[in-house]
């Protein structure tokens, strides 16, 4: 495994941590006691910024840990080029990101035309955050292990 | 996914360089080994400019490196069709 493919997989891994510390701890909040709509919108505001601030800092320490465990075990440090296929790999995963971003924004309005609650609308919009990010690495990871 | 349509003789003229390592050849042209690794496959077609510099590292014209086949395309369309 490339050195590429190692850091994808750790920014993986991560997210897909967070992702499941989001479904056992954030969903039940959703079947808690009904909230007026003010309560709702602060507490839903709070989970997204929290949820995009602890995704950032956690891929940053992932990745800082991982640096450190591979230079402890090779003694030598990771060359840090990144070239034209890396560029390539990575403008495509963040395509794919995008796409699936945009996919779930979509879906969580059309909760909203279709009268379902405030709260639907803010955990697909957390969820595909998160599952955008998932896409955009298995994509990287699929890109780099097939081919561009 | 399909390999590239265009081909390429890199193995042959790293031979022809007294075996010169994939990593010398990536530190000439200033891109990563794995880079190599997926153009000299046919998993990854490079860009103009780095064709070139691969071809100028082994001082040939670029057609001795890379060749195009586009009966390959045909063949996948049929297969599609």
């Amino acid at each position: 495994m490339t050195y590429q493919e190692k850091t994808t997989t750790v920014s993986l891994m991560s997210t897909l941590l967070i992702f499941g510390f989001y479904l056992v701890n954030a969903l039940p909040l959703m079947q808690s006691e009904p909230m007026n709509s003010t309560a709702i919108f602060s507490l839903w505001a709070t989970i997204i910024v929290l949820s995009i601030i602890v995704n950032i800092v956690s891929s940053i320490l992932a990745l800082i840990v991982f640096n450190v465990i591979q230079m402890i075990r090779t003694h030598e440090e990771e060359s840090d080029i990144m070239d034209e296929r890396d560029k390539l790999i990575g403008l495509k995963g963040t395509r794919n990101s995008y796409v699936t971003f945009s996919l779930g924004v979509l879906v969580s309005m059309v909760t909203l035309v279709m009268n379902m609650p405030a709260v639907v609308m803010f955990n697909l919009l957390v969820i595909s955050g998160l599952a955008a990010q998932v896409v955009g690495d298995v994509s990287r990871l699929y890109l780099y292990r097939r081919g561009v | 996914m399909d390999k590239s349509l265009i081909q390429n003789n890199i193995r042959k003229l790293r031979f022809e360089q007294d075996e010169m390592t994939q990593k010398d050849l990536a530190d000439k042209v200033g891109v990563t080994r794995q880079t190599i690794v997926a153009i000299e496959n046919a998993k990854y077609s490079p860009s103009l400019e780095l064709a070139f510099r691969i071809a100028q590292v082994f001082n040939v014209p670029l057609e001795e490196v890379f060749s195009y086949h586009p009966e390959a395309d045909k063949k996948r369309s049929k297969k599609i069709v």
